[in-house]
């Protein structure tokens, strides 16, 4: 793997951007900060952005992951943008629940019902 | 069983895929197998992250027996007060991006433990006696 190979995949439809992960696991910190900073750069690029990460290939993230996707939603809010998560393993659902994150970020089952949800 | 672990990520592989085998031998179902593995992943980032100032590496010490399982994580850091973690999920607390680490250890694990000086953790599960 190259030093900037992308971790993840970027698709565009219908004005969003869907963001989906390479990896099954998000728990090394150089690449959850990679990570981070590659989805951080496509916020700084489209103002205002509607964008949904999915996690249907993701199995396991930490709590470094969920920090950085914290982040991400700021930045986002803060530039009148609009952060969907969408496809989250049911352990991973979980662990929102206990963190109570769930109530911080729009979650949705698929990535077409988080599509269909921006305003 | 005892590791010395690194920032290197094939090493923490390593950890996890030894323990994993403890797990599954002892029956442990899928869902506390993610607990386990994610409680691992959160002990190992606070002492990397806060314990190993000068890339020291961090013991993990494992234990299998009588049918529990337990996880031993200590640095080489001056430790701290658990009791003085703030609880992540209140309102004030919620968009912070770190402070979640202790909470899902102690919501996936049976017992958690701290030595007095803080730099060493010990984690316990008990597989639930129905193993649904």
């Amino acid at each position: 793997m190259g030093a900037n190979e992308s971790r993840l995949r970027v698709t565009h439809q219908e004005g969003v951007t869907k963001v989906e992960f390479v990896d099954r696991n998000i728990l090394d910190e150089a690449n959850i900060q990679s990570i981070g900073e590659e989805i951080s750069g496509i916020v700084d690029r489209n103002p205002g952005c509607k964008i949904i990460i999915s996690f249907h290939n993701v199995d396991h993230l930490s709590s470094a992951a969920l920090g950085t996707l914290i982040t991400i939603n700021n930045k986002v809010r803060n530039q009148n943008g609009q952060l969907r998560l969408a496809e989250i393993d049911p352990q991973i659902y979980e662990v929102f629940m206990i963190t109570k994150l769930n109530k911080l970020f729009e979650i949705h089952d698929t990535s077409d019902q988080a599509l269909s949800s921006f305003n | 069983m005892r590791f010395d672990v690194t920032q290197d990520r094939s090493r923490i592989d390593l950890v996890h895929a030894r323990i994993a085998e403890h797990v599954a031998s002892m029956g442990i179902a899928e869902s506390g197998a993610f607990g386990i593995r994610l409680a691992i992943e959160e002990a190992l980032a606070n002492a990397l992250k806060h314990g190993s100032p000068k890339g020291q590496p961090v013991h993990v010490d494992v234990d299998a027996s009588d049918d529990v399982l337990t996880i031993a994580v200590e640095d080489h850091g001056p430790g701290f007060d658990p009791a003085s973690v703030p609880d992540p999920t209140t309102p004030e607390n919620l968009s912070k991006p770190c402070g979640r680490g202790l909470l899902l250890i102690r919501t996936y694990m049976s017992e958690v433990r701290f030595n007095d000086t803080g730099n060493r953790i010990e984690m316990v599960y008990r597989p639930p006696a129905d193993r649904g």
